[in-house]
């Protein structure tokens, strides 16, 4: 079926909902989400061939590098079915990829009737796959399963569609076969998306309510706030108002994106599309709230609203202590665009002036950290990264500690840390090894089923804590990449924590404290006293360096004495030479942090607080 | 002895004159001549030295290289006037392979231009294989009254691995002409962590030379120099880089048997018997005025330092020209010449006023053991042994005023 032309299509805010359809994707990353889209694009017709670039929706040029999507996006694509011949709107809704991203994936899926599962024909479903697909299951949501890149020799679309029939329950011949990168099944999907998935329903003359799915930050624009209009109509001439907050906009802007933003005058029922009111901020327009009119509210928000909560905390230091400011000023920036992102100003006796920065986990640290690294030019330490821990002393009194040194010293009654269920995919033969793993890191079995003969999915209780410390580069070593892992936040635990001081001379290095269990205290003391040992050098006197619980030392390293440090000759001709070399090591120790009188220099401090694979890592770039 | 390297600076006015306002007399003067030649270059060696062959072969440049010296001497008259000189102090390269008539030429020169005091300290050094019974009698004729000899091991692999061409048997032979020649002051140069020395066979080295009659001792631990044959085979890993440790281990063990055997330290890198000192090396040491003479030599008047142009034909040329063989001098700052105050007399075991250093780093280096308890009531910052072994670490500290 060919394109629809534009003129034939129906205009925003004049589409019946009976003629609207909107859908997500649920893929796993590289398992080809954006190729298909790019080829849904051209197929509609909504980008010309010679527009074309990969990854068309992409928008961030780290999402580009990455292969990720972060932020969402509505496209409207008209298309007339190939099986009835009539014209329709599909709204294809972006949904992020990762783990951190949940809340903001669940949101996404509130804002469809269907999605389509795709899924890799030469990998099979993923973690983070099955855990959106489940979240769109919970939604309600008609699932289409799709085998992508069928194309590919190594593909296995039977054996996976086998493994999908059984995961929603279908039969494996209702799994469409697509080539995202050929455009081979693309036109049927798209007729079987206006087929299966239902029609959006809504009462059009109700006070209008619409869901904020995405919300972005333009330069130029201001906050762009994505919607989709469940009650009523939003025009261009309306006051609007944010119900979390109650604050009231006037609308400067609104329109769909096809796939370049088209103003236009308003959006009906079902439909999907943007607004934007000058509002400078993402955390005035959050994902999740309702938007209604100002002069005619609706009286009940839309379900499902939930503040960001950040889940992983960790210390973000300029290198250069005179970079503290612009750090600031590049925090303050990203956060226009980020409203899960949190900080406040921290001092580190060690690391100096510096912020604690929450975020929603691992991924999202690394996105902010790099992204502040390449937007503002900033070199950063970042110190290993810790959950919150709910502190109860035995006085009652409640303590919230998001940095392992605002741990109590005094009598402490229960310490509660969040645990999540994880969700682990992987193939059957690495049952064994990535069961020692999550008993290893305090994991309790939940349940285990057989996706199909040889690949399994796994399911732990775990601390958060245990999976931010190098779980994901475990469970992928052992499994020589096979593993997938998702997980999610279930509540907190009462476990048997302490806190972990590193002392150098007798002194704690605050940078160095960790909050661990207490059968692992040991091991942990054990594992940075030996690295200090190699990373900090050899100074005039010897260094005790002493992991300590509270008073009492549990493991204990030196770094000798230096022997000798003197140049053997200074004659005449060496003077000058000599002044020189001598002045420049003063240099070097100016940017040393000094510990009590112990030089350390800026790598020792980078290189104890990255994992083993971080150091890997970077060292390949 | 001058490293191959030169700092960078700022550029010398032709006729070589000093800035406004600096001038020699203030403090006592001393010339250091450079001769750069060498019969074969030594493994380790950065110094500014040449083999004949390396200069085109042609033997007629040691002529020209005494005339340009020459010329040099009379400049250096020109610009500091009529001085004193206490010390000279003949290096290299091996001063000793010019002839003694060439030698003598320059000591005349010198004596024509300025006056010597009459103690004066002239110092020559030497390889063990480039004197004779004969040479040496010329020497301390042509008015030489101290000499030097590289001796750096007896251990005969150590030598090999440092390129000396001397038998160790040579060196009690040579060291006993010397006195016989009429040498009352008799210095020997070690190195001691050479890759593969045993801290046995270092011992080894240090008791054979104290059985000889010497009253001066220059003990250094090889310094591994980039650019040098020695500096490529650790970098390739034919040979070990040397270990500090055990440097620091032969450095107590040397300093031991020194110290048994009468000779006191009063530099971290030198040892003499009571009268042994040298004079010249002190001259350094005190920041007093001195003029280096010769291809790529250093000097120092008045809180200006310079430094000669360093290839012998550059040299040559320049002064055949009429023209300073001055490749770039640094004029000090007050800090920076305090800084070497400090830099040069917290090596030596007259020390420094407590005054110069900061107190905090002070106390804490007495507290380390590494300053000597009484010195440091009597206001002085004198290092201990442990001190010198890391002098630098503790300037670092001394000088964080």
């Amino acid at each position: 079926m060919p394109a629809l032309p534009l003129n034939e299509a129906f205009p925003p805010s004049q589409t019946p909902p009976g003629s609207i359809r909107n859908f997500c994707i649920i893929a796993h990353i590289d398992h080809g989400k954006s190729t298909l889209a790019d080829r849904m694009l051209g197929i509609t017709g909504v980008v010309e061939a010679r527009n074309m670039r990969a990854q068309y929706l992409d928008r961030m040029d780290i999402e580009r590098e990455r292969g990720i999507t972060i932020k969402s996006q509505a496209v409207r694509l008209p298309w007339r079915s190939g099986l009835d011949g009539k014209p329709y709107i599909l709204n294809m809704i972006d949904t992020p990829g990762h783990v951190d991203f949940t809340y903001e994936v669940s949101r996404s899926l509130a804002a469809c009737e269907g999605a389509v599962l795709l899924v890799d024909a030469a990998q099979g479903i993923e973690a983070q796959t099955l855990a959106n697909l489940y979240l769109a299951m919970e939604n309600n949501l008609t699932i289409i399963p799709v085998l992508n890149k069928i194309d590919l020799p190594a593909a296995q679309p039977d054996k996976y569609a086998d493994e999908l029939a059984r995961l929603i329950g279908c039969d494996p011949s209702d799994c469409l076969r697509v080539s995202g990168k050929t455009g081979m099944g693309v036109e049927e999907l798209l007729d079987q998306i206006v087929l299966q998935i239902p029609a959006p329903q809504g009462d059009a003359d109700a006070p209008a309510r619409a869901m904020i799915f995405d919300s972005v930050y333009d330069t130029y624009r201001g906050v762009v706030t994505y919607v989709r209009v469940i009650d009523g109509h939003l025009s261009g001439r309306d006051q609007i108002m944010m119900f979390s907050t109650g604050v009231r906009h006037e609308m400067l802007e609104v329109g769909v994106i096809s796939p370049e933003p088209i103003a236009g005058k308003g959006l009906g029922v079902g439909e999907v599309g943007y607004l934007i009111t000058g509002v400078k901020d993402v955390r005035q327009s959050r994902v999740g709230d309702t938007v209604t009119n100002a002069v005619r509210p609706a009286t009940v928000a839309l379900g499902g609203y939930k503040d960001p909560r950040p889940m992983v905390f960790s210390g973000l230091y300029p290198m250069d202590g005179a970079d503290y400011t612009q750090l600031r000023e590049a925090l303050d920036k990203l956060q226009l665009n980020d409203a899960a992102l949190v900080y406040e100003p921290e001092t580190s006796a060690a690391l100096g002036f510096g912020f604690r920065c929450g975020f929603l986990g691992l991924l999202h640290l690394e996105i902010v950290r790099e992204r502040l690294e390449r937007e503002a030019g900033l070199d950063l330490i970042s110190t290993a990264p810790n959950v919150v821990y709910r502190v109860i002393m035995e006085d009652g009194k409640e303590i919230r500690v998001t940095n392992p040194s605002e741990f109590p010293t005094g009598k402490i009654g229960q310490v509660f840390e969040p645990v999540v269920r994880a969700t682990i995919l992987a193939p059957s033969e690495f049952i064994g090894t990535i069961m020692e793993l999550c008993q290893q890191r305090r994991g309790s079995l939940m349940g285990m089923d057989y996706l199909s003969e040889d690949r399994i999915e796994i399911r732990y209780s775990l601390p958060l804590a245990e999976i931010v410390f190098d779980f994901f580069d475990n469970l992928k070593s052992r499994t020589r990449g096979y593993a997938s892992l998702d997980y999610e936040p279930t509540g907190e635990e009462d476990g048997d924590l302490v806190k972990v001081d590193i002392l150098l001379q007798g002194e704690a290095v605050d940078a160095f404290s960790a909050i661990v269990h207490k059968d692992k205290a040991y091991a942990y003391g054990v594992m940075m006293t030996q690295k200090l040992r190699e990373l900090i050098p050899r100074q005039q006197f010897e260094v005790p360096i002493q992991a300590a619980i509270g008073s009492r030392v549990i493991a204990r390293e030196s770094i000798r004495a230096i022997r000798k440090d003197v140049l053997a000759k200074c004659y005449g001709g060496d003077i000058s030479r000599k002044r020189k070399l001598l002045e420049k090591q003063k240099e070097g120790k100016k940017r040393m942090k000094m510990v009590g009188r112990v030089e350390v220099p800026q790598e020792a401090f980078i290189a104890a607080l990255s994992t083993d694979a971080d150091v890997k890592e970077k060292s390949k770039k | 002895m001058m490293p191959g390297e030169l700092p960078v600076g700022e550029p010398v006015p032709s006729d070589g004159s000093l800035p406004e306002g600096v001038s020699a007399g203030k403090r006592p003067f001393a010339l250091y001549i450079h001769i750069p030649f060498c019969a074969r270059r030594c493994g380790y060696c950065d110094f500014n030295t040449y083999t004949i062959a390396e200069l085109g072969g042609d033997d007629s440049i040691e002529k020209q290289y005494v005339d340009a010296l020459i010329k040099e001497i009379i400049l250096a008259r020109s610009i500091v006037g009529d001085q004193q000189v206490t010390t000279i102090f003949f290096g290299g390269g091996t001063p000793t392979l010019l002839s003694s008539s060439e030698i003598s030429r320059i000591l005349d020169a010198v004596q024509l231009q300025f006056r010597l005091t009459d103690d004066v300290e002239i110092t020559t050094e030497a390889n063990p294989d480039s004197v004779t019974a004969e040479s040496l009698g010329e020497l301390r004729a042509a008015g030489i009254n101290r000499i030097s000899f590289g001796v750096q091991s007896t251990t005969p692999h150590v030598l090999q691995t440092l390129d000396r061409t001397h038998n160790p048997a040579q060196v009690p032979i040579v060291v006993h002409a010397a006195r016989d020649a009429g040498f009352t002051h008799v210095s020997v140069d070690l190195i001691y962590g050479t890759p593969g020395e045993t801290i046995v066979e270092w011992e080894e080295s240090v008791r054979s030379l104290l059985t000889l009659p010497i009253d001066h001792i220059s003990a250094y631990s090889l310094i591994v120099e980039d650019g040098t044959k020695l500096g490529a085979q650790v970098r390739r890993g034919l040979l070990a880089m040397p270990d500090e440790d055990l440097n620091a281990d032969k450095y107590i063990v040397a300093d031991d048997l020194f110290t048994a055997a009468g000779f006191a330290w009063y530099e971290v890198s030198n040892w003499a018997k009571p009268g042994g000192a040298c004079k010249h090396n002190e001259m350094y040491w005190k920041n007093n005025d001195w003029w280096g003479l010769g291809a790529g030599a250093h000097s120092h008047i008045d809180g200006v330092r310079w430094w000669n142009k360093k290839l012998p034909a550059a040299y040559i040329k320049e002064l055949q020209d009429g023209t300073s063989p001055a490749l770039a001098r640094e004029i000090l700052t007050v800090e920076e010449r305090s800084f070497e105050e400090l830099m040069l007399g917290i090596r030596t075991r007259e020390g420094l006023p407590l005054s110069l250093v900061s107190h905090s780093a002070a106390e804490a280096a007495l507290a380390d053991g590494n300053l000597d308890t009484e010195q440091y009531q009597i206001g002085r910052v004198v290092l201990t042994r442990s001190g010198r072994l890391i002098a630098d670490a503790l300037l670092r500290a001394f000088s964080d005023v």
